[in-house]
């Protein structure tokens, strides 16, 4: 395989009883890449990032996520990626500190590397005031920036995001992505999904699933061009009205 | 192994910033017990009475003597009509009135025979059956008394013998039935909270999604609960023990084995709650109906089960409760070992098996 490509998916599908919720998709996803991942609720999105970090099975088709297969070792895939879903999912009665090394823990980082990446993100996110306050205290934003950050606290391949700015000021937002830019150019592939058609904007491609099958995927730019419209938002009315 | 130390650390923090688990932890299993131990009781112990005595002979004052002389009785009010006895009932002043007949001395060397009458308020009959019996007590040791030197022929004479608990203490029955809703309680429920809570606050997939497996994530949950469970165990007998003076006569390592077998079929069904339920609300809602209810009224914790309607006694069977209340009465009042409740331990043994996997299969299901 290509070195390049991060996630390879062919074919991949997902059947519940009668219904297809992911219907033979087919992508690929370079590293360092700020992949979007776009569909209406209901879509198959959700279903199709399971697949891909290893809690849902496929019914059948082939994925690969970070150099490993989906099927085989699921639990590799695990070990490579970080994930922060779209409910805030940080523990609100543990401190700051606590949940980082509680997070840290579970990737099986050592005691003393917990220890310098705690002190980092604590300084990065300026949460030095606040490193032994319970996280129910802080404000959503900083707990959102926070959990991002703990996504990323074992420095994951990728890192997927479901909806991770559902509910957050546009300041926060755009912090948000500058984050996310970080970590993009630092290396890390970032595979999101999004609600926000200004956001997709903000990634290098994106793919829009309708249906279970992903009926676009391309630059922002040239999906612009290709449905001759000036904004994502027109783009993605397009598709999911046929 | 490290990773899982961090967990459980995690899981001590959950529970010791938590007020209302850290109370149902700790708090209930003391009150439980002191009010089971002491406010809730079967015994009857200075029990208001009445009496209206139509003889006021010899005869009739040494058995009055008799009763107030015991601590069941204190003798409230002497009545003189007939008329009143309704009233002291209607005000609730005493729980019973006794009625000495006419001429009682007389009656009784002349016809061999006198009656007196034992009238109670029967708007508690437990109490009202208890009030009667310890009153008929003292009346047959008392004509056992007057009659020693005559011998009569034909008689029965019961020996009754009250074995295990001679006392007939209450305590000896509620001190297992008050264990087995404790562990109950605090291994079930507590664990289904716990476990729901974390797929409510959404935290459940990002443990999931993490290198930890999903048995580790759910022994993680339990380890903290079977650890105070415990201790809960541990504070319970040595409450009994040395506040209620109710000896463990059978092996204290037996029990504690039987424990923790239970607390694990406990944890199983735990487990298996939160399974089914999406909110901490629901966790709970079928803990207290489906668990709590059935230990304490189907378990013959408080209800004999061969009293019971049989569809009833089919369904105890069901219930580890009445299995483990079976053992610990076992070892603590008869002092068993084990060749005498290995049936009940296998059955226990089996029902945690099959709830593990079942939840296991559940869990497997969800994940899907």
């Amino acid at each position: 395989m290509n070195n390049n490509k991060v996630i390879q998916v062919e074919g991949l599908t997902k059947t519940f009883g009668d219904f297809t919720a992911v219907n033979a998709i087919t992508f690929e996803v370079e590293k360092g890449e700020i992949f979007g991942f776009l569909g209406a609720n209901g879509a198959g999105k959700t279903t199709a990032m399971k697949m891909l970090i290893g809690i849902s099975n496929p019914t059948s088709g082939k994925a690969n996520v970070a150099g490993f297969d989906v099927f085989t070792h699921a639990e590799d895939i695990k070990k490579n990626i970080g994930y922060m879903s779209q409910k805030f999912a940080l523990y609100d009665d543990l401190t700051v500190k606590e949940n980082i090394t509680f997070f840290g823990g579970i990737y099986g980082l050592p005691r003393k590397r917990i220890k310098e990446k705690s002190e980092i993100l604590i300084q990065e996110l300026g949460l030095e005031k606040v490193a032994n306050t319970l996280v129910g205290a802080l404000p959503l934003g900083w707990k959102q920036k926070l959990s991002f950050s703990v996504s990323l606290i074992h420095d994951p391949k990728i890192v997927f995001l479901d909806e991770p700015t559902g509910g957050v000021d546009p300041i926060t937002r755009r912090q948000f992505w500058e984050m996310i830019y970080k970590a993009a150019h630092e290396g890390t592939t970032v595979f999101v999904t999004t609600h926000y058609m200004d956001e997709a904007e903000y990634c290098d491609r994106v793919s829009i699933m309708v249906n279970g099958k992903i009926e676009a995927l391309d630059t922002p730019k040239k999906l612009k061009e290709q449905f001759k419209v000036d904004n994502m938002n027109d783009v993605f009315l397009k598709l999911a009205r046929g | 192994m490290k990773r899982f130390i961090g967990f459980i650390k995690k899981e001590f923090y959950h529970i010791f910033r938590d007020r209302r688990s850290l109370f149902i932890l700790f708090g209930m299993p003391i009150a439980q017990i002191m009010l089971f131990g002491f406010a809730i009781t079967n015994e009857i112990n200075n029990v208001d009475i009445a009496i209206l005595d139509h003889s006021k002979d010899a005869t009739t004052k040494e058995i009055i003597n008799k009763i107030s002389a015991s601590k069941y009785f204190s003798i409230k009010q002497m009545l003189t009509r007939e008329a009143e006895i309704a009233s002291v009932f209607e005000k609730g002043h005493v729980k019973a009135v006794l009625n000495f007949e006419k001429d009682f001395s007389q009656k009784l060397i002349k016809d061999n025979k006198a009656t007196v009458q034992i009238i109670t308020d029967a708007t508690d009959p437990n109490t009202a059956n208890t009030i009667s019996n310890y009153v008929n007590a003292i009346l047959q040791t008392y004509q056992k008394e007057i009659n020693k030197d005559i011998v009569i022929s034909y008689q029965i004479v019961p020996q009754t013998r009250m074995v295990y608990n001679p006392e007939l203490k209450s305590v000896y029955m509620f001190v297992p039935g008050v264990m087995t809703i404790i562990l109950m309680l605090v291994s079930a429920m507590m664990t289904s909270i716990s476990i729901t809570r974390e797929k409510e606050l959404g935290t459940m997939e990002i443990l999931l999604v993490s290198p930890l497996k999903p048995i580790q994530v759910i022994v993680g949950k339990v380890f903290p609960y079977i650890f105070l469970s415990i201790i809960n165990a541990i504070v319970i007998v040595m409450l009994s023990i040395f506040i209620f003076k109710m000896p463990v006569q059978g092996s204290l390592f037996l029990l504690g084995l039987e424990s923790v077998l239970f607390i694990i079929t406990a944890l199983a069904l735990g487990i298996l709650i939160s399974t089914i339920s999406a909110t901490q609300q629901t966790a709970m809602m079928i803990s207290l109906m489906g668990l709590m209810l059935p230990v304490i009224l189907l378990s013959g914790f408080i209800f004999p089960i061969s009293s019971m309607p049989l569809p009833l006694q089919l369904i105890s069977n069901i219930i580890p409760a009445k299995w483990f209340i079976i053992i610990i009465k076992g070892i603590m009042l008869k002092g068993v070992g084990l060749q005498y409740i290995w049936k009940e331990t296998l059955i226990l043994v089996g029902m945690t098996v099959f709830f593990i996997a079942l939840s296991v299969k559940k869990y497997k299901i969800r994940l899907e």
